[in-house]
């Protein structure tokens, strides 16, 4: 593993995700999952932390009403679109209208 | 009396209701799409995205402290540099920045229980610890960790024997403290990895005994 784990678990400020007794909390399994792929992309990639950081900070302060990891998913978008690794086209058309069977 | 009757009804319990799925939130709907964009092109699949999750939720930041507490207890010589500098000790294995400089590590004995609290505000090793709980960073753990430890302790489930004194570290920007603690009985034939995985955030900080 890289020093990533670290550098997420101390971003402070607007880019602080929500814990309880200073573990990270997921209220539901697609916070989890949206969160997971932040990690998993810049990690993937090879990409400092800030490459999406930043964008994550940049997501809260345009729309700071709304809740935290709808905004990582914005954010998440915004760095995937910026790649090139897919347009909201694509993202459009890859969206399920219902939840798969189990 | 037989009873058959009373169980007739129990092999009725058909579920009336169709199974149908909750519907998808847009924000569900997006995130998967978002992912099932990502594992097309190859880059990840689902298992890593699963245990990326787990990791965060289950293992971050006390696990460092861990590893270094599992390091001392099988390397006696780990162990003297670890007391004595526990700084450098501590980056030995990687673990380092900012907020773990000036690291101070207090051992634990037979005889002797250390409690780490930070009585001015919530100075905390976070390489090695992860953020602080919000109990650490409450007025009544940084007042009564000094002034009554082991009332305090044993409220919060930690009864030290009277015959056994209890140190109280005060951290702050300067120094910061991480309990060693005792390795616990048991434990002889463990791998140093399986022997991270007992130490607990808790009893580093000095709010447990293992």
């Amino acid at each position: 593993m890289t020093a990533l784990p670290d550098e997420i678990a101390t971003m402070q400020g607007t880019a602080a995700p929500p814990r309880d007794n200073g573990e990270l909390v997921f209220a539901s399994p697609w916070e989890g999952r949206v969160f997971a792929l932040a990690v998993a992309l810049v990690e993937q990639l090879g990409l400092p932390w800030d490459a999406f950081r930043l964008r994550l900070i940049a997501a809260v302060a345009e729309a700071p009403d709304r809740p935290y990891y709808e905004s990582w998913a914005a954010a998440l978008e915004s760095l995937v679109v910026s790649l090139e690794l897919a347009t909201p086209a694509a993202i459009d058309a890859a969206t399920p209208g219902e939840r798969l069977p189990l | 009396m037989s009873g058959d009757h009373g169980h007739e009804h129990v092999h009725e319990h058909v579920h009336e209701h169709e199974h149908r799925p909750e519907p998808l939130a847009p924000i569900e709907a997006r995130v998967a799409a978002i992912e099932a964009v990502l594992i097309e092109k190859g880059l990840f699949d689902s298992a890593v995205l699963d245990a990326i999750v787990d990791n965060f939720e289950h293992n971050l930041g006390p696990l460092n402290g861990a590893r270094v507490v599992a390091r001392a207890w099988v390397d006696p010589a780990y162990r003297e540099r670890l007391l004595t500098d526990g700084t450098a000790a501590i980056a030995e294995l990687g673990f380092g920045g900012p907020e773990g400089d000036h690291m101070v590590v207090v051992e634990n004995a037979p005889e002797v229980h250390n409690l780490v609290v930070c009585t001015l505000c919530s100075c905390y090793p976070w390489p090695t610890l992860g953020l602080p709980p919000a109990w650490y960073k409450a007025p009544a753990y940084r007042s009564r960790a000094v002034r009554e430890p082991r009332a305090l302790l044993a409220e919060m489930g930690t009864v030290v024997p009277d015959d056994i004194a209890i140190r109280v570290w005060d951290s702050s920007a300067e120094v910061r403290y991480l309990v060693l603690p005792e390795r616990p009985a048991g434990t002889e034939g463990m791998s140093e990895e399986e022997l991270a995985s007992v130490v607990t955030r808790d009893s580093m900080i000095g709010v447990e005994r293992l």
